[in-house]
Parts: structure tokens; C-alpha cells; sequence
């Protein structure tokens, strides 16, 4: 991984500063997968649980933050070194927004789980974010292997995941439309579809700059599309009463 | 005579552990014995009567070695834990095992390990592989040297829901050294899980064909109970309902059988042109059915991957099913089998391409999810279950494989899945 200095505290600071973002990523990767089991489940204490541990991300940030610039102040770091650092404060502003993103989808569990709605729409709900998880899960895994040649997923996963975001979107669209009581449940469901799916688009930020790190390369750009859900309208009349 | 008998047993067991306990002795000596016969040509005789007297010897003469053997035991017991490495040992565990050190970096992982979690390798940093909470406060705790030894659970979601009891203690005085124990639960959390997916998933989906069987009975037993025409029109809706619900329930339960095994056996190779062409033969009556006929386009050589067969053959049974019942309407169903992948990550790409109708594209990404339905209409008319691609999708994770899906409208569609050669 890294060579060896000569002061072996300044490895044991760069050490520190990555066991510190692996602890966060964990983190991250656990309040969204409680966010959406309290979702799924209906279960608003895991709700609670998963707000009150954005704390943690905070104050996780936070420290990085510190101890990265101490370590430039200190240290005058160059080239891999420079970019472990940058990459660090980078990465750990990437898992704190996560984190929010997170809690956001925990806040709307009690607004969702009033009405009972259909189990399909959990159930693509749960499988957008296990893609939107597994890209994190696996992000993270190239941060401590750092193998960046395997990091081509990132981008099929992300269309993926795109795709799986439009398809929601049309089918909440749907059932608002049959029937105006289910606009409530599903704009929280929306907004919750859409938080996930930023979560994946994070967990792609956070890809690239691990490339940064190891290659001092950006990544090359092509990242044509986003979702497509700019471009849905359903036509159709409001049933008549 | 009893006693006498006992006696005599005794006797002759002390004499065994005599013998046992002096082979090496014997053994040296027979050697010599042995190298003295042929390089002075002694008679065969001699050599007998020598051998015999050693053993009489070995035998009755009392010793020290019943008083030594404990001795001995302990003597031999360092000695062999001295010579035994730590890696063999590590082998011989079937549990993944990974021993680390102070600054929680691998030092070694097991096989069973690597099978486990993959992608870890001497060197590595732990606590940026096992990031979740629980793991880290494990860490932590056992390499601050408050505590010798300590015990965590840890669950990982994706992508096959395992759960482990993780026990992490220092070995050894001074080595520096620590090891880490899985052991797996998933089973007993995977039978909690399969009670409330199959009461929340497989209660809605049966009770729809339950309640029209009941509703039929209502009618049969009032308004139709003397009308033999509808009876037998609603006779042959029920057994329909009630072909629907076995096959659910065969689903259902191939479904959880595969999740009860988290992760495949490493080492086994499945041939896919044999696996596809049987199961191009099993269909076959079912193609006939529908008239269609199946193409075949195969790569030459050989089209080896890690894998299970039987669960390779499930997959693509049920592609090739789904290409034939709702790709009818194209007539034929093309199969491909292509190398694939730069060198970095060779792999087969298996298609399965038919030319019916197609899947309008906001449904490609949702489909391999439970009970998602394009058309809830034509599934139940094709006696679809709703689970099929979800297997298929299920299996293909534990393979480390990939379902890609192309569909244009009125164009047909085509299912290409990605299985690593390595």
C-alpha cells in the first residue's frame, strides 16, 4: 500500500486517518440498511435509532477534517500522499452526505407507514437500495484492496441504478394517479427513492476519487446520462367522481 | 476361571503397551540387526532367534517406560507443536480464520476465509475490509489489551445475507499476533428471515388463487348446483388455481432452499455446453408446444466455469422457459454461448434471445424482483409464478455472475448471462 516513511508516526497518522474512513463507510452502509428495514418493516424505533446515529458521521467528518489538515500543516505532503489526504477529506464529506441521506429516508418512515401501501412498491424500493448499498459495499472494498483496474462496475452498476430509479418513478407516479389519497405516502416514497439513488451517485464520487488516489489520474469522463425521469409524463385523466 | 481369564487379559495388555511403548528401540535394533545379516551373512536362522529374543526382550523385561510415557507425552507434544506451523494449522480449521497484528493488518486468512470473504490478502488492512460498527469496536477492544479475548455478532447484507459469531483473541505470549474466528449462524437467522419473507410474500400471492377456489364452491354448492355445464367450466378453473398454487409453492421453496446455502463450494467446474444442451432437450416438448423452434449458436472449445450444475441448469431452464412462453409469437429462440470480457476478467456470456413482444423498458430493471409482473394477465395465463427470474437472479449472485437484459419493444428480447471463467 503505502511506502514507508522515515518518521513512522507520520504512516501511523496516514494509517489512522483511513481506519477512520473505513469506520465511517461501515457506518454509512449500516444506516442505510436500518433506513430501509425500518421502511420496509414499518418499524419507526429503528427509524429513531438511524436518526440519532447520523451524530456519529458528523462528528466523524469532523475529525478527519482536523487531523487532515494537521497532518499537511506538519507533515508538507507530496504526490500519493498529498492525494491520500485530499482523497480522505473528500471521501469522508461523501459518506457524511450519505449519512443524511440516510436519516432522511428513516424521518419519512412514520409519514409512510399511516397507510398501509402496496407491498411492490417496498419491494422496489428495497431493491433499488441494495443496488445503491452493494455500490457503496463494493466502493469501499477497492478503497481497502485497491485494486482500481476492478473499478469499470461502478458505472454499470450506476445505469443500473438509473434505470431502477425511472422505473419507480413511473409506477409512484401511477398509483398517485389512481387515486389522490396515495399522493402523500408516495412524494415520501418518491423522496425517498431519490435519496437513494444519490446515495449511489455518492458511492460513485467516492470511486472516482479513489482512483484519484492510487492513479493520480482523474477518472475519464463519460458519464452521459443520468435518469431519465426528466423526460416522464404520464398522460391521463384524474378519475371522475 | 473368570478372574484367571482377566488376569490373563491383563497381562497380555501390559505386554502390548510394553511393546508399543519400546518400538523405536525395536525397531533401531531390527534395522541393525538387519544390516549386520547382510553385510556378514549370518544364517536366516540367527537372525530369527535374534529378533525374537529382542521382542522377548522389549516384552517382559520391566522398564522405565510406563514412568517415562508421560514424561515422553509432554516432551512430544512440544516438539510437534514446535514443528506445527501456524498456516497448517490454519488449513486444518473449517471456519474462516484470519490471524493479524497490532496495527490489525492480515498476516494470514485461511481457505475458508478467502472463500468466504474474497478479495482479502496478507497485508491487507482489517478494519477497512470488516468496516461495519460491531467489527470495529471488536477490533478495538482486543488490540487495546483490555481484554485477552472477545466475542462479537456480525451480519453482512449483501450480497448473500450471511451472519457470524466472531470471536477475536491475542495468541500466544508476546507474538504480537491475534486471530480471528467466523463462525457461521447464517442458517438459524436465514430460517427466522424465510418464516416472515414466505408469511409476507407467499400469503398474498396464495391467497388470490384460494379465494376464487372458495368462491367457485360457494357458486358450485348454490346457484350452480344443478347446472352441469357451469360446473364443469368452474371444475377446470379450479384445478387451474390449484396447479397455480403447487407450482408457487415449488418456487417458493427452490427459492429458500438456495438461500439456506450462502455460498457455493469452491472447485467444481460445470461444462455449459453440456448444461444448455440438456436443457434445450428438456424444453424441448415445451418448444414443440408453443411452436417454436430453438437455434443453437456455440463457441468452439472447451466452456468450462466454476460452478454448480444443477443451479446452472435451473437458470437456464427458466430463461429458455420464459423465451418460449412469451416469446412465442417470434417463432424461434436463439441460444448463444460467446467468450467474453477483456483479460482481466474473462468470462462466457450465455444469451438467450427470443423475438416476441419485447419488455417496455421501464420494467427491464424491476423484473428479477419477487412477484413482478410485466403483465399480470398473460403470466397467469403462462402459469407463471412471478418467481422464476428472481432465482435465476438469486443463483447468479452466488456464481459472482451477471444477468444482463436487452429488450426493444416489438423486437424481442434477450437475457445474456455473464459467468467468470476464474
Amino acid at each position: 500500500m503505502q511506502s514507508v516513511h522515515i518518521v513512522s508516526a507520520y504512516d501511523e497518522e496516514l494509517n489512522y486517518l483511513s481506519k477512520r474512513i473505513a469506520a465511517m463507510g461501515g457506518h454509512a452502509e449500516r444506516m442505510v440498511e436500518q433506513a430501509i428495514a425500518a421502511l420496509v418493516n414499518a418499524d419507526p424505533g429503528l427509524a429513531q435509532k438511524v436518526i440519532r446515529d447520523d451524530a456519529v458521521l458528523d462528528e466523524g467528518q469532523r475529525e478527519i477534517d482536523d487531523k487532515a489538515i494537521i497532518i499537511i500543516a506538519k507533515r508538507q505532503p507530496m504526490a500519493t500522499d498529498l492525494r491520500e489526504i485530499i482523497g480522505a477529506i473528500r471521501i469522508s464529506a461523501d459518506l457524511e452526505r450519505v449519512g443524511d441521506l440516510g436519516k432522511n429516508v428513516a424521518k419519512r418512515v412514520v409519514a409512510v407507514i399511516d397507510g398501509r401501501q402496496p407491498t411492490s412498491l417496498f419491494r422496489g424500493l428495497e431493491a433499488l437500495a441494495n443496488l445503491a448499498l452493494t455500490q457503496l459495499k463494493e466502493v469501499l472494498d477497492v478503497y481497502a484492496s485497491r485494486s482500481v483496474e476492478k473499478i469499470g462496475f461502478v458505472r454499470d452498476r450506476d445505469d443500473q441504478i438509473d434505470a431502477m430509479y425511472t422505473s419507480l418513478f413511473r409506477e409512484l407516479l401511477t398509483y398517485m394517479m389512481e387515486d389522490p389519497r396515495n399522493i402523500t405516502p408516495c412524494t415520501h416514497l418518491l423522496f425517498c427513492a431519490k435519496n437513494i439513488e444519490r446515495i449511489g451517485d455518492h458511492a460513485t464520487n467516492i470511486a472516482e476519487t479513489i482512483y484519484y488516489i492510487v492513479t493520480g489520474d482523474q477518472m475519464p469522463a463519460e458519464r452521459p446520462k443520468g435518469d431519465k425521469t426528466d423526460k416522464i409524463s404520464l398522460s391521463g385523466t384524474l378519475p371522475v367522481k | 476361571m473368570a478372574d484367571r481369564g482377566a488376569d490373563d487379559r491383563g497381562v497380555v495388555q501390559a505386554i502390548a503397551t510394553r511393546l508399543w511403548n519400546s518400538r523405536w528401540p525395536l525397531a533401531a535394533s531390527l534395522v541393525a540387526v538387519l544390516a549386520v545379516y547382510a553385510l556378514a551373512g549370518i544364517s536366516a536362522y540367527v537372525l530369527l532367534l535374534l529378533a525374537l529374543a529382542m521382542l522377548l526382550a522389549a516384552a517382559l523385561l520391566p522398564s522405565g517406560a510406563t514412568r517415562q510415557s508421560g514424561e515422553n507425552g509432554a516432551a512430544l507434544e512440544a516438539i510437534g507443536l514446535q514443528r506445527l506451523s501456524g498456516e497448517y494449522l490454519a488449513a486444518a480449521v473449517a471456519d474462516p480464520l484470519i490471524i493479524f497484528d497490532r496495527t490489525a493488518t492480515i498476516v494470514h486468512a485461511n481457505v475458508a476465509a478467502f472463500a468466504a470473504f474474497g478479495g482479502i490478502a496478507p497485508g491487507m488492512s482489517l478494519s477497512l475490509k470488516f468496516r461495519a460498527p460491531e467489527m470495529q469496536a471488536l477490533l478495538d477492544s482486543v488490540l487495546s489489551g483490555d481484554v485477552a479475548s472477545d466475542v462479537a455478532d456480525y451480519t453482512e447484507k449483501l450480497p448473500v445475507e450471511r451472519a457470524y459469531r466472531v470471536s477475536a483473541s491475542s495468541v500466544g505470549h508476546g507474538t504480537d499476533l491475534y486471530v480471528l474466528v467466523f463462525k457461521d449462524q447464517s442458517e438459524a437467522r436465514r430460517i427466522d428471515r424465510m418464516r416472515a419473507d414466505f408469511i409476507a410474500n407467499a400469503s398474498h400471492e396464495l391467497r388470490t388463487p384460494l379465494a376464487s377456489i372458495a368462491g367457485f364452491i360457494e357458486t358450485l354448492r348454490g346457484p350452480a348446483r344443478n347446472d352441469p355445464a357451469a360446473r364443469d367450466q368452474f371444475l377446470q378453473i379450479m384445478q387451474s388455481q390449484t396447479g397455480r398454487m403447487a407450482r408457487l409453492i415449488d418456487d417458493l421453496l427452490s427459492l429458500s432452499r438456495l438461500e439456506m446455502k450462502p455460498y457455493l463450494k469452491p472447485g467444481t467446474k460445470v461444462d455449459l455446453r453440456q448444461t444448455v444442451d440438456s436443457v434445450i432437450d428438456s424444453l424441448g416438448p415445451l418448444a414443440r408446444e408453443s411452436s417454436v423452434v430453438i437455434e443453437r449458436d456455440f463457441a468452439e472449445g472447451p466452456l468450462d466455469v466454476p460452478g454448480d450444475r444443477d443451479e446452472l441448469f435451473q437458470v437456464f431452464e427458466n430463461l429458455l422457459e420464459n423465451a418460449c412462453k412469451y416469446g412465442q409469437s417470434g417463432a424461434r429462440v436463439v441460444v448463444s454461448i460467446a467468450r467474453s470480457g477483456a483479460d482481466s476478467e474473462p468470462g462466457i456470456d450465455v444469451t438467450i434471445r427470443d423475438f416476441g413482444p419485447g419488455i417496455p423498458e421501464e420494467h427491464i430493471p424491476r423484473i428479477t424482483e419477487r412477484f413482478y409482473r410485466v403483465d399480470v394477465e398473460t403470466s397467469r395465463t403462462q402459469k407463471g409464478t412471478g418467481l422464476g427470474l428472481s432465482i435465476v437472479k438469486h443463483i447468479l449472485t452466488r456464481h459472482n455472475a451477471r444477468l444482463s437484459i436487452k429488450s426493444e419493444v416489438g423486437k424481442g428480447a434477450a437475457f445474456s448471462v455473464h459467468l467468470p471463467t476464474h
